[in-house]
């Protein structure tokens, strides 16, 4: 299409001379930063609402008789803007002036030294000797708990991380309070800050008044190097970087990604880092003696124990954390594939297996991350989203805010922030009746389909669920998730059905927030065992998780994971302990790992390893590792690669890790994605039933377990609910 | 479901009456417009000063975070949040009281009530405030006010007899 004729909602302005042009009702500091003219400033952030308290960014404008704040001054047609003449870098100048009659010179002993906004914009508009001779007014610091240090001394009050509450989590915790030079941001009361995305204030602190209490003096911000990572703790594979000194993570922080995290993280994957350098980090291969005692020997010999035990000892069955990277992934279902198992499975928190054969390719979300924030309506059916998915649910909340009609189907009406349509809390055994009220309502009188024509004989919507159907049936683009709660449910094979039928009927995508970072990674490289790589159907399934943990096996192969604490099987443990030969390849060791395992490899952290997460919208990103593995512990494809040698298999040549994921897309490229279908039908083979557990956020994967500041905070210590069936 | 922040049983049948009034002056969901009224009532109902647990069941009334009434609270002098007399005396000291004898009228009252300013006399009956800024009484410098009420053309022997009668 030909350019249609110029918008008339565009403005013409001057900036420094230079004619512009900016959207009607922009501000003058969008402007300015668009054209390359930068204006410092402090309070002003783009995500966050405007507050022009500041006053940093005055600049001059002609015929306007004083200088005025750049973010909080709309633009006008033939507006001329000077952001550097002498007027408008003596008000800037003088702002700074007042900024620092308080604010203390402890630059040397600061977190935020090297990297604070004040310090750097002093150097460009700060005096070299302050004029003020009195005393510098001082105030207390508060304990916010164990994430976020305080030093309110320091603190400018850009009120930052009050509109930060307010706007972008959706419950204020820091306020302004007092008045005058006795002004404080504090929580008034002794309180901790507990909202799940409240590190980012560390972040938003243009100061060191707020930064992070793990990272307190461990380093300087100039000795670090800057690594880029992906958080494997979600299917949202938030962007980080890791701040590396000697080989050793010391912090993380935010990577920008618009399409995924925006500038945000959550708390889980700002301080999971702390869990890599814990007591219980294997740091050398160990093999269990006849006589029981654990012993620490070379990688050779370990590695022959493992195969010699892997090959030796029976039926073998693989389990992988759904957290694990694309590689290792796949060469551990190559390595299943080459001992002749389909025993392999990755969906540990998962009870009921019946419908699997038509599970699609990977699960996914159903539409890109960025397109969530623009849903006309949502149906959430067992998620605690917040905890689940803090950035998912951010978005979310953008969405609800927005006037998404956001709907939940859940054993408890979670407490979400934000403006909730229909916020059912209803018994685990009553879900697929509730379901079938809605479907039942969606339908509209038209005769139901299929497999699910005999769930809705005789079922009256009531009135919350006839809402819930009218709001997915409503304009606008519309989902459907199911959460962790859902694929733990012991009818999560009906749920799924009424749930597709649901998505069908309205034309919501369907989504299924798997849990761990590459739980799509783990589909695609054939870590289940109904469909081997690219999701080709296996000629005869192996056994799925819970079935592998629930009657013991011959052998079992572990990686990355403690399913006594990773599944919500009770009797793992004791299944794996009867087993003949348990290998672990792990991070860490617990007394538990001992118990059961024969020999022990130590692995890599998602830190330093480098690998590919591919997040439930289905991008795959890989990062080249961060830091030094510490001991004798190495990358897990590294000892995957080497453990098939050691099995003589073929095939396992890998100099690095991109020849690994290289060849992986080779041969996806090569499979056509079959048509999945079930024989599935409701009631059939009913798994038994058992509470529905909610896992806590920082219970999710052995690093989280680890990660001593999480822990400690209020979500930290509380134990898993449990919800009865009925 | 949240869990509530505090317990609206604190408010008086009359504060919350008059919450409901002030609250109903301003558009639907601007009820944080209503939180300087609220916490008035909240403080007269206390004989003059605010308990975290009575903001508390200010912010679960007004559904607001309490940090948003702690804010308004701890900002204007009209509001204390410390325990203090039931009475609570401001005398004026801006510019035209203080060259009207202002400062001096301070040093009287703090001499027969045997407290200090931002002090309560040890039965609980009066509160001499800290400071009051201007309360545009100008006009009958040097002036004070008790509780809300204005008092002009002062001079220590009126001084004695307002605070004399207050019980």
């Amino acid at each position: 299409m030909s350019d249609p004729a110029p918008p008339t909602d565009l403005v013409n302005v001057e900036v420094n001379g230079v004619p512009v042009q900016g959207r009607k009702g922009a501000m003058i500091i969008h402007v300015t930063d668009a054209n390359g003219a930068y204006v410092p400033r402090f309070c002003y952030h783009d995500k966050l609402p405007i507050a022009a308290n500041c006053r940093m960014c005055l600049v001059e404008v002609e015929k306007a008789p004083k200088p005025l704040p750049a973010c909080a001054t709309p633009i006008t047609e033939g507006m001329k803007i000077f952001t550097h003449s002498p007027k408008a870098l003596g008000a800037q100048k003088a702002t700074m002036e007042f900024l620092l009659i308080n604010h203390p010179l402890d630059c040397p002993i600061c977190d935020q030294g090297g990297e604070c906004e004040l310090q750097d914009l002093a150097v460009g508009y700060g005096r070299s000797v302050s004029r003020y001779t009195e005393g510098k007014r001082v105030v207390k610091d508060k304990d916010l708990g164990p994430l976020v240090s305080t030093d309110m001394t320091r603190c400018i009050h850009c009120t930052r991380c009050v509109r930060f509450g307010q706007d972008v989590a959706g419950i204020q915790e820091l306020g302004t309070t007092g008045r005058g030079e006795n002004t404080e941001i504090g929580t008034f009361i002794e309180k901790s800050v507990d909202h799940e995305l409240s590190g980012n204030i560390i972040d938003l602190c243009p100061v060191g008044a707020l930064n992070s209490k793990p990272f307190r003096f461990k380093a300087r911000s100039w000795e670090m190097t800057q690594q880029p990572l992906v958080s494997p703790h979600d299917g949202v594979g938030s962007n980080l970087y890791a701040h590396v000194l000697r080989g050793r993570v010391m912090r993380v922080v935010p990577r920008p990604n618009e399409a995924i995290n925006e500038t945000w993280l959550a708390d889980r994957d700002r301080f999971s880092y702390e869990g890599i350098y814990s007591d219980d980090r294997v740091q050398r291969p160990m093999v269990r003696q006849a006589d029981g005692v654990w012993k620490e020997v070379d990688w050779d010999t370990a590695l022959a124990a493992a195969a010699e035990g892997l090959r030796s000892n029976g039926e073998l069955g693989v389990l992988a954390h759904p957290s694990s990277t694309l590689e290792e992934l796949y060469l551990l279902a190559r390595l299943a594939d080459g001992l002749g198992t389909a025993n392999i499975d990755h969906r540990l928190l998962q009870r009921d297996f019946r419908d699997q054969d038509a599970d699609p390719l990977h699960p996914s979300l159903g539409l890109p991350i960025a397109a969530v924030e623009k849903l006309g309506a949502l149906l959430v059916i067992g998620s605690n989203l917040r905890a689940e998915a803090p950035i998912l649910a951010h978005r979310v909340r953008k969405a609800a805010r927005a006037g998404a009609s956001v709907c939940f189907i859940n054993p408890t009406a979670y407490d979400y922030l934000f403006p909730v349509a229909q916020n059912l809390a209803v018994a685990p055994a009553t879900w697929v009746r509730t379901l079938a009220g809605v479907l039942s309502a969606a339908l509209n009188g038209v005769a139901p389909e299929g497999a699910v024509s005999a769930l809705l004989q005789g079922v009256q919507p009531t009135a919350a669920e006839a809402a819930i159907a009218a709001a997915l049936r409503a304009g606008g683009t519309r989902a459907l998730w199911l959460g962790a709660l859902a694929i733990g449910h012991h009818d999560y094979a009906t749920v799924r059905l009424l749930a597709r039928e649901l998505a069908r009927v309205t034309g919501a995508s369907l989504g299924e927030l798997a849990a761990g970072g590459n739980a799509t990674g783990a589909s695609l490289a054939g870590v289940l065992p109904h469909r081997v790589l690219g999701g080709m159907p296996r000629q005869r399934s192996g056994l799925d998780a819970r079935a592998m943990l629930e009657k013991p096996l011959g052998a079992y192969l572990l990686f990355g994971t403690e399913p006594w604490a990773d599944s919500r099987v009770s009797q793992a443990q004791n299944t794996l302990a009867q087993a003949r030969f348990v290998v672990s390849i792990t991070p860490f060791v617990s007394d538990a790992t001992r118990a059961v395992s024969h020999v022990i490899l130590p692995a890599a952290t998602f830190a330093e390893t480098s690998g590919t997460w591919v997040n439930l919208e289905g991008t795959w990103q890989s990062v080249p590792g961060a830091a030094k593995p510490l001991g004798e512990a190495r990358p897990g494809w590294k000892v995957l690669r080497v453990l098939g040698n050691q099995l003589g298999l073929q095939g396992y040549e890998y100099q690095s890790s991109t020849e690994i994921v290289d060849e992986l897309r080779m041969r996806l490229k090569d499979v056509a994605t079959p048509a999945y279908r079930s024989a599935f039908s409701p009631n059939a083979n009913t798994v038994s039933a058992q509470a529905l557990s909610d896992v806590p956020m920082y219970q999710i994967d052995p690093l989280l377990r680890r990660a001593g500041s999480l822990q400690r905070t209020q979500t930290g210590q509380q134990p898993v609910a449990a919800f009865p069936e009925n | 479901m949240a869990a509530p922040v505090g317990n609206i049983e604190l408010l008086s049948a009359h504060t919350r009456a008059e919450i409901d009034h002030w609250v109903a002056k301003f558009p639907a969901g601007r009820q944080r417009s209503a939180v300087i009224s609220a916490l008035r009532f909240a403080q007269e109902q206390n004989n003059g000063f605010l308990t975290t647990d009575l903001m508390n069941a200010v912010a679960e009334y007004l559904k607001l975070p309490p940090i948003q009434v702690y804010e308004v609270a701890s900002f204007y002098s009209m509001f204390e949040t410390h325990p203090c007399g039931r009475h609570h005396v401001s005398i004026c000291t801006n510019i035209s009281c203080m060259l009207r004898g202002g400062e001096e009228l301070i040093a009287h009252a703090e001499q027969k009530l045997g407290i200090k300013l931002g002090e309560s006399t040890p039965d609980g009956r009066i509160f001499l405030k800290r400071e009051e800024e201007c309360l545009a009484a100008c006009t009958g410098a040097p002036m004070m006010m008790v509780d809300h009420v204005f008092y002009e053309y002062l001079t220590p022997e009126k001084v004695d007899a307002i605070l004399d009668e207050l019980k």
